[in-house]
């Protein structure tokens, strides 16, 4: 296992290489001049040639490439040409509040998804699962931010039941900053009704983020657990005599979830590709409003430093998710052990 | 003697034809889907006939009719500048569905013609070169990158298509190599080698017929993804700019007189739930139809 960690750790470094080249190549060959764009068309000509020397502009592609990799390597990522701030502080300041977000939309989407996957498995045919198959076909189809608006739509203006901008109500102090994720920090100064509050503001970003998963993880458990009742072994546990509450829980849902589980790396950072937009409807002060932000203001620096950290997130999510995947199917640690 | 080959094609070809369709039209949800898809492509193709007011496409300004909520005159409302949403969501079909033509002819052939080289070629550096491009590409999801390369652009329509279409491509490479990978040491591959046959003949002759038919269902399935995705990109107002009735357009256009005129809004927004959901349904019903597993 260790092993095959390793080898793909190695080749996610030479993918995110190639990432890193992709991107930067495409800021750089846009029309227009990088730092006319960033200083704006009413500032003299002098700053913007100093800012091109800072920039290394003037260099030959390669050369500003290989400068730029050597200063991401040591943590430089550049300064945000609109904040004015060094990306990677920026992005220390709004990350928490974005995992804080696509965490809690992971916890709703898991047990929703294994909930009605479950049921909709089990009882396949029913009239629940051809409920289930109606609400994934619309889950899957509906874009984020449509979900967004039609859920700003409901509960903010027709039945005003959850908040629906930013992260905190009016008159609620912010706990001071530790973790930077607002219900941890809350939690760590003991206030509950501030958690709350915060729960309470969570809430519609992360089903925007989650609808689609949980549509698409769902069935994904459904079509698992439909496969594995046919096999043998649940039928020896039925003539046993074993309950069914048992079957469904210790024998069914483990080897059904193997393919959810798969997924699920690329699922969550889908979710944290959809913050862009949802952070943004939601006014939640995190990296993908910030990074959007970022993007319309053609903050270069910023750009390819929110792309290569996306690019990071997918490589490392989905490392993770193959180790669960070989944890939860045996036959794959056995494999691995024979290799 | 020789039998007219055709005499052992044509029926069994006929007789499948009619089972796919059989299959196909047994679902329920598969007929919905195509029913929505027809109604999304036709009103799109007549909009200037089937639009109540077809002049509501463009710069059109009506002050007395500004700001209508639905009623039978308008069903859908009418916007601030008094076009009406109906006409303007039925123009807008155009556009989500031209971006979606567009790209997918741009991204299909090309796509599908680097995964057959690569999968011909299984195991040489071509095959290195092109599959690693690949995977750079697939390494985010797409969404991010098509809006950091949209930002960088003018926003406009072409440049938002133009993005999409530079990420999309590697989907088709990934199908088309696993089919061709697959087939590559197969009989009639290694024969038609064995007599001296083009390479690029071998590759467009045997084995991409192989590839149309999981193709074909992709692209159907695709054309709700690319729509989605290009709403997305104009919604954050990186696609086809006002006046254009691109739908996503009109959905953030409309937001910001939320909630007091709602239906500028809504009623986009569930348009390209229902075209993208018309698009998913059908892909799935062909998919099942034709028993095809690689998607």
């Amino acid at each position: 296992m260790v092993s095959y960690v390793a080898k793909r750790l190695f080749y996610s470094i030479f993918v995110l290489i190639g990432l890193s080249i992709l991107i930067f190549t495409l800021t750089r060959i846009i029309p227009g001049d990088p730092a006319r764009l960033a200083l704006g068309p009413l500032a003299p000509e002098w700053a913007v040639e100093r800012l091109r020397e800072k920039l290394h502009l003037n260099d030959p592609l390669p050369v500003q490439y290989i400068i730029w990799l050597k200063n991401a390597i040591q943590g430089d990522l550049g300064e945000s040409l609109v904040s004015k701030r060094p990306v990677v502080k920026d992005f220390l300041t709004y990350f928490p509040a974005t995992l804080e977000l696509v965490i809690f939309s992971t916890i709703i989407a898991t047990i929703l998804a294994i909930l009605i996957g479950a049921v909709a498995g089990r009882y396949a045919n029913s009239w629940f699962d051809n409920l289930a198959r109606i609400f994934t076909y619309i889950g899957i189809s509906v874009p984020g931010f449509v979900w967004a608006i039609l859920l700003l739509f409901l509960f903010g203006y027709i039945w005003k039941v959850l908040p629906t901008m930013g992260q905190l109500s009016p008159g609620l102090p912010r706990p001071p900053v530790r973790t930077g994720m607002m219900s941890i920090d809350a939690l760590l100064v003991g206030r509950w009704d501030v958690f709350i509050d915060h729960l309470k503001h969570m809430i519609l970003p992360a089903l925007c983020l989650s609808i689609g998963r949980i549509a698409q993880e769902s069935r994904i458990l459904r079509a698992g657990i439909i496969e594995n009742l046919k096999k043998d072994y649940i039928a020896a546990a039925i003539s046993y005599g074993i309950p069914e509450r048992r079957i469904m829980l210790s024998y069914l849902l483990k080897p059904s979830m193997i393919p959810m589980v798969a997924v699920m790396g690329m699922d969550i950072a889908g979710s944290m590709g959809g913050s862009y937009i949802i952070e943004t409807i939601f006014n939640w002060p995190g990296f993908g409003r910030y990074s959007l932000w970022a993007m319309l203001n053609k903050d270069l620096n910023a750009t390819i430093a929110s792309v290569m950290l996306m690019g990071m997130f997918f490589a490392i999510f989905n490392i993770i998710v193959d180790v669960i995947v070989a944890y939860l199917d045996p036959r794959i640690r056995v494999m691995e052990r024979a290799t | 003697m020789r039998i007219p080959i055709e005499k052992f094609i044509t029926p069994d070809r006929k007789d499948s034809i009619k089972r796919t369709w059989y299959k196909f039209s047994s679902n329920p949800l598969s007929i919905i889907g195509l029913i929505s898809v027809l109604i999304v492509t036709l009103s799109a193709i007549f909009a200037p006939v089937l639009a109540p007011y077809p002049e509501s496409w463009g710069r059109w300004v009506d002050f007395s009719q500004a700001c209508q909520p639905p009623s039978w005159k308008h069903p859908f409302g009418t916007d601030i500048y008094g076009r009406d949403i109906l006409s303007r969501i039925m123009f807008g079909f155009r556009y989500d569905l031209l971006m979606a033509i567009c790209i997918l002819a741009m991204v299909v052939p090309t796509g599908t013609f680097l995964g057959l080289i690569a999968g011909y070629y299984r195991g040489t550096w071509i095959d290195t070169v092109i599959m690693r491009i690949t995977d750079i590409f697939l390494a985010i999801p797409s969404i991010v990158l098509a809006l950091a390369i949209c930002a960088l652009l003018k926003p406009s329509l072409f440049n938002s298509m133009m993005a999409v279409s530079l990420l999309w491509w590697p989907w088709y490479s990934r199908l088309a190599y696993s089919i061709a990978s697959s087939l590559r040491n197969e009989y009639f591959v290694l024969a038609a080698e064995l007599i001296g046959a083009h390479p690029l003949y071998i590759i467009f002759s045997e084995i991409l017929p192989n590839c149309l038919a999981p193709i074909f269902t992709k692209m159907t399935l695709d054309v709700g993804w690319v729509i989605l995705i290009g709403a997305t990109l104009s919604f954050v107002g990186l696609g086809a700019q006002e006046p254009t009735p691109a739908l996503g357009t009109m959905v953030s256009v409309g937001a910001k007189y939320m909630p007091d005129y709602w239906w500028m809004t809504i009623f986009p927004a569930l348009a390209i739930a229902f075209t993208i959901l018309g698009f998913n349904l059908l892909g799935d019903g062909i998919r099942d139809a034709l028993a095809i597993e690689e998607i």
